[in-house]
């Protein structure tokens, strides 16, 4: 194409014809192979949702919502059986409650060294590091807790269970750390330079100006971080199976074996329970409940994500 | 009144012979550069650069772009020690004290040297909080909304805003916004105000608005003011200080500099035939 236009001899009143439309056969097949690959996921997505909903709906036709959202027992493989949801989210949220006690202090006080008081040089050691926590195989983290962190904590307290929700809350936290710490570093330093310079000039010290300037300008971001690290909790699997076990428990305390959803998920999935029967359609509707959940929690992640982003545009 | 301001009254014939008997800086001074060489990593961006600053008058730092006019600027309250790569020499005295000492806190030195930046740079917080902000962190005792209040006044954006307080500055127009920051940095009440270029961003009546409002403001308050304007330096300021390639070209009184400039440069750049 360009080639005829530069070789066209450069006359001043030669007629320029601009009516040369044509279709341009190789940018159609890229483009559709594109649409095609970025279909998949999208059909992947509808394909689990529709199998989510189909087997959820006709658990529900054998046992009453008001039972699996409400019941304190879930006894899915016994008789007498029993479908209260109730301990399995109880189970998630003690791990979720214990990792982000653990990770959101600890990440955002790493966050907010990085951005304000770090050197260029302590930065760009740090980062990598973090980035290469974030990408352990989380059944590493599982091992370690089962070898390394409730053998710890039996030494402190002797009492615990060999799986707990301590040990699993542990290795969550730290496993979600390096995202909280990332993700918040970064909303920080997307605070424009000129904001710190102008708290600096009112003679604020760097603390103040941390605290009361950076940090309220980067909430958003930071709290975005917190959800999004929370979710990845609420997910997470291998890790809270090896390190808390599979016990559906609404103990309060944090020293004994619980199941959490997707331990439980686990659990079905290796063939516990036979295929088509009540408990295996339970498989669909926790995990169903799952989805729901942390759904919900990366829309409203995203939400407070674009909210900060017009901030500063 | 010196000496000096009182040519402006002159007539031309006695402001010539003025001129060549070249008083001495009359006035008392209020921080004083001597031999001050700024550098970017071991690069000078300001070199020997001396001269004092007046007491409640307007200076205004002119020359062209890259001169080292917001370098020299940033120097006067130690803003220049968030950019890892400057060091100084030279003697900058502020009150009879070394501004570079290793004594000084410069916390301390920014609560008395103001800064208001090119760019506004509100809080993202309400328009009361930007401005009871830096007063609060600093112990303020007394009432935060009359000083709020009286800021405000001061900067001419009260009447603007006086019903709208506590929305967020970041809903006013870049006019009001920049009148916020002056507001701002008045709420502390400044020993100086440094002023990098304040009107850059600004349309003609916001720039009038800011203008009048400096003129005002001398009469309490120090002003170093960056401008690339030559119709607003020779309006707006007492003393002019022009810079060419970090070298301090020629240092007056405005009316003199830009009336009988003493140096060919000088007279170049302020007539526009530079380059
Ligand atoms: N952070 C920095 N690192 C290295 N060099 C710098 C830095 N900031 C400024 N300089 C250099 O120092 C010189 C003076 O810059 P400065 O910003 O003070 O100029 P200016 O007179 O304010 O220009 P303008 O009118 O365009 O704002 C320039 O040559 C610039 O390239
Ligand atoms: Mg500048």
């Amino acid at each position: 194409m360009y080639s005829t236009a530069l070789n066209r001899p450069v006359l001043t009143d030669t007629f320029i014809n601009i009516n040369k439309r044509t279709i341009r056969w190789g940018e159609f097949l890229i483009q559709s192979g594109l649409a095609l690959c970025a279909l998949i996921s999208i059909i992947t997505t509808a394909v689990i949702i529709i199998i989510l909903c189909k087997e959820g709906f006709s658990f529900f036709q054998h046992i009453a919502p008001a039972e699996f959202f409400f019941g304190t027992r879930w006894v899915p493989l016994l008789e007498p059986s029993s479908f209260g949801v109730l301990p399995l989210v109880w189970g998630t949220l003690l791990v979720t409650f214990g990792a982000a006690l653990i990770a959101i202090p600890i990440g955002l006080a790493s966050a907010i060294y990085l951005s304000e008081y770090a050197s260029h040089k302590v930065r760009s050691t740090v980062k990598p590091v973090l980035e290469l926590l974030a990408g352990i195989p989380t059944v590493v983290y599982g091992y370690f807790a089962l070898t390394f962190v409730t053998p710890l904590l039996k030494t402190i307290i002797p009492g615990i269970q060999v799986f707990n929700a301590f040990s699993g809350a542990i290795v969550v936290g730290i496993m979600v750390l390096p995202m909280i710490a990332t993700l918040s570093d970064n909303a920080l330093r997307a605070v424009p330079q000129t904001l710190r310079q102008g708290a600096y000039a009112l003679g604020a010290t760097s603390y103040e100006t941390t605290t009361q300037v950076v940090l309220p300008a980067g909430l958003s971001g930071v709290m975005a971080s917190f959800l999004l690290a929370i979710s990845r909790a609420i997910g997470e699997t291998m890790a809270v199976t090896l390190a808390a076990g599979a016990t559906p428990n609404m103990s309060l305390t944090f020293l004994e074996s619980i199941q959490t959803m997707t331990a439980y998920i686990v659990q079905i999935s290796l063939g516990d329970a036979p295929a088509g029967g009540l408990a295996y359609q339970t498989l669909f509707v926790v995990a169903a409940l799952l989805f729901i959940i942390t759904l919900m929690l990366n829309v409203l992640s995203q939400w407070i994500l674009n909210r900060y982003r017009e901030a500063y545009d | 009144m010196s000496a000096q301001l009182d040519e402006k009254l002159m007539i031309p014939g006695q402001r010539e012979q003025a001129a060549n008997n070249k008083p001495a800086f009359a006035e008392e001074s209020i921080l004083n550069l001597d031999q001050v060489n700024i550098y970017y990593s071991g690069k000078a961006a300001i070199k020997e650069v001396s001269f004092p600053i007046a007491k409640q008058k307007i200076t205004s730092l002119i020359g062209p772009s890259g001169c080292g006019k917001s370098t020299l600027l940033r120097s006067l309250n130690r803003m220049n020690d968030f950019i890892p790569e400057v060091t100084m020499d030279g003697l900058f005295t502020y009150n009879g004290q070394n501004l570079n000492a290793p004594s000084v806190d410069p916390v301390e030195v920014r609560r008395h040297i103001g800064m208001v930046f090119q760019k506004p740079n509100p809080f993202p917080k309400t328009i009361y909080k930007n401005i009871a902000w830096g007063p609060n962190i600093n112990g303020y005792q007394k009432s935060l909304d009359e000083l709020v209040e009286h800021s405000l006044k001061q900067a001419a954006l009260w009447d603007e805003v006086k019903d709208r307080l506590h929305e967020s500055a970041l809903s006013l127009s870049g006019g009001q916004q920049q009148r916020l920051c002056i507001a701002r940095a008045l709420a502390m009440e400044p020993d100086i105000l440094l002023m990098d270029e304040p009107c850059s961003a600004l349309d003609p009546i916001s720039t009038a608005h800011i203008e009048d409002l400096l003129f005002e403001l001398k009469t309490r308050y120090t002003i170093v003011i960056v401008t690339h304007n030559m119709q607003q330096a020779a309006r707006i300021s007492d003393y002019t200080a022009f810079l060419e390639s970090g070298e301090l070209i020629e240092f007056g009184v405005t009316e003199q500099l830009f009336t009988m400039p003493q140096k060919q440069r000088t007279e170049e750049y302020v007539t526009g035939r530079f380059g």
